[in-house]
């Protein structure tokens, strides 16, 4: 593996740890409301989140490509808060896949706190508990499963990411170069091997989380079952 | 300033408004008593504060919870309150312990009332803490449910039907600890049941609800020995009476229970002479005589004075009687009342077929 497959290695985990933990924090408020809300922008708001699943990446590769430019919507707020510009940097790449991989984070959120009982929230209530010591005492404990789903899918969904990354992040080796483009590159000019030697990691790391998790989340869920 | 608890809300239910202001005694078990959707429910939750009404006044002991027109709501987890659902609601990812401790540990150490063990024994939690809620039966949920809320050293013990999901047997198995809380704790106790069994055995006031209002309130005794209410209609209806245990019977394994000036015989019960028990005598198991009977199988045949009759359809009347001061009620058909010519502050027998025992 050369310097440059490592670098690229170092950019992918960085960038799909990032945005699973962003993921997480922006997720988990947005998938709570959705789940408890009759709010009528409860259906625009999901259909705004769903919206990369149907999406090409480039779609939304371009678009934010405009907003993260200097003078977009995006990149001119952050210039104006003193940043140094957000495309084709880390940071853009990572606004990408936070945005991108959203739905995968947001719907097993969404799922598990539905499927929480109102009343065993509203028994914690009667029991001294604060809607913020509910959440933590209560939803997220019963929704364990849930978050290591959305955990495990926004991280694998990062990791595998091409278009958005290609769009907004170029190919810049050890900044904005992902394993998924430096795979591509390796094909372009006919290194299979290396190729080969990155699909197939990739490939099996992939395998590898996901077993792990649907292997605890599994066995949690089946002691549950038999407690 | 009252030291029961003084509420008022209104709160539109569906079909209907919940529409109930009136005050709970400070002391005693309180019914809520009303069909299923009567809005007895709605009502226990608004006390609790997890449904907010729009018109809504609510104190405990001059302590205001509730003024809808101050704009003041003190929320659920701001309320001393114990809240036991149907269906227990306990934490599935919480051990029993933890569960029963959820809302102690919450509580300041200077508002503890009640101590960890006695809870734990009052209830005979002990060999179940270690368990997980989805180890437990029916009846021992509902048992930790109510010692959670114990522990939460609440000024206001809230019920709402926790027997309801509950077949006879958990039942029988739930209602002596019911009956030992009743008796130990001061707390008082806001208990919503639809079955008249339940509330004979345990409740002390009864707030009869209908369609969101509140019928009738007032002590159990006197509410449950009136014709004018629909319980009067139930085929379970009857009066209450607290009595003594006077004698045991060996040879014909009877025991003889004294009350106000009278004795009535009944089978057995398993508790020393000179016991208080609770007895509940059905209208249908009463019928009327205009003269002492001869010879017959029934054991308790009763002098007593009509008090008032009313007719309850379909052929049936519920007649008032009373017995040594305290209200007797009979169910009979109309045709007998024609025929004995039945009239208020007639001198007639009261015999008595059975006698149920609500210990």
């Amino acid at each position: 593996m050369g310097p440059n497959d490592l670098a690229a290695l170092w950019v992918t985990l960085r960038l799909a740890l990032t945005s699973t933990l962003l993921l997480l924090l922006l997720g988990t408020p947005v998938a709570w409301w959705l789940a408890r809300s009759h709010s009528r922008a409860r259906t625009l708001v999901e259909t705004i989140i769903a919206l990369p699943l149907v999406l090409p990446p480039t779609v939304l590769g371009f678009y934010l490509l405009i907003a993260l430019s200097p003078n977009g919507i995006i990149g001119a707020g952050w210039m104006a808060l003193g940043g140094n510009g957000l495309a084709f940097t880390f940071s853009g790449l990572v606004i990408g896949s936070v945005l991108y991989s959203m739905p995968f984070v947001v719907q097993p959120l969404q799922n598990a706190f539905a499927a929480i009982d109102r009343r065993t929230l509203e028994a914690a209530g009667t029991l001294r508990a604060s809607p913020l010591d509910r959440f933590f005492s209560v939803v997220i404990p019963l929704a364990r499963p849930g978050l290591i789903t959305a955990a495990t899918l926004g991280f694998a969904h990062t990791l595998g990411e091409f278009g958005v990354v290609l769009m907004i992040g170029g190919n810049i080796p050890g900044k904005t170069q992902v394993l998924s483009i430096a795979i591509y590159d390796h094909v372009e000019s006919l290194q299979y091997a290396q190729a080969h030697l990155l699909s197939a990691g990739l490939l099996i790391f992939s395998f590898l989380i996901l077993f792990l998790v649907y292997r605890t989340n599994g066995t949690s869920l089946l002691r549950r079952e038999n407690r | 300033m009252s030291t029961g608890i003084n509420f008022r809300f209104k709160l539109p239910l569906g079909t209907f408004t919940l529409d109930a202001a009136g005050e709970i005694p400070s002391r005693g078990v309180t019914a809520l008593f009303g069909r299923s959707g009567c809005g007895k429910t709605s009502l226990l939750r608004c006390i609790a504060g997890l449904e907010q009404a729009g018109d809504a006044y609510l104190s405990i002991a001059g302590e205001c919870w509730h003024d809808s027109d101050k704009g003041f709501y003190l929320p659920p987890h701001k309320r001393a309150i114990g809240y036991v659902f149907q269906e227990g609601m306990l934490f599935p990812h919480l051990r029993v312990g933890e569960n029963l401790r959820f809302g102690h540990r919450r509580t300041p150490v200077g508002q503890r009332s009640e101590d960890f063990d006695r809870v734990v024994q009052l209830l005979g939690l002990g060999p179940l803490i270690d368990r997980s809620p989805a180890q437990l039966s029916g009846g021992e949920k509902q048992r930790v449910a109510i010692g959670r809320a114990l522990l939460n050293h609440p000024r206001l013990l809230l019920m709402d039907e926790p027997m309801a999901a509950l077949d006879r047997g958990h039942k029988k198995e739930i209602l002596p600890y019911l009956e030992r809380l009743h008796g130990e704790s001061d707390i008082p106790i806001i208990y919503v049941t639809h079955d008249l069994d339940e509330l004979a055995r345990i409740a002390d006031h009864l707030v009869l609800i209908e369609q969101g209002t509140i019928l009738a309130a007032g002590p159990l005794y006197e509410m449950l020995g009136r014709v004018d209410l629909p319980i009067a209609r139930d085929e379970e209806a009857g009066a209450l009476f607290d009595t003594r245990i006077v004698h045991h019977d060996q040879t014909y394994h009877l025991s003889r229970l004294a009350l106000d000036g009278c004795e009535l015989t009944v089978g057995w019960i398993d508790r020393p002479v000179g016991a208080m028990v609770r007895i509940r005598i059905h209208a249908k198991d009463v019928s009327l005589a205009l003269d002492p009977p001869g010879p017959t199988s029934i054991l308790n045949v009763l002098p007593v004075t009509v008090l008032e009759m009313a007719a309850h359809g379909r052929g049936r009347m519920i007649v008032k009687l009373d017995l040594g001061g305290q209200p007797l009620l009979a169910r009979i058909t109309q045709k007998s009342q024609a025929n004995l010519d039945l009239r208020p502050g007639m001198r007639v027998y009261a015999q008595i077929k059975s006698v149920a025992l609500s210990l």
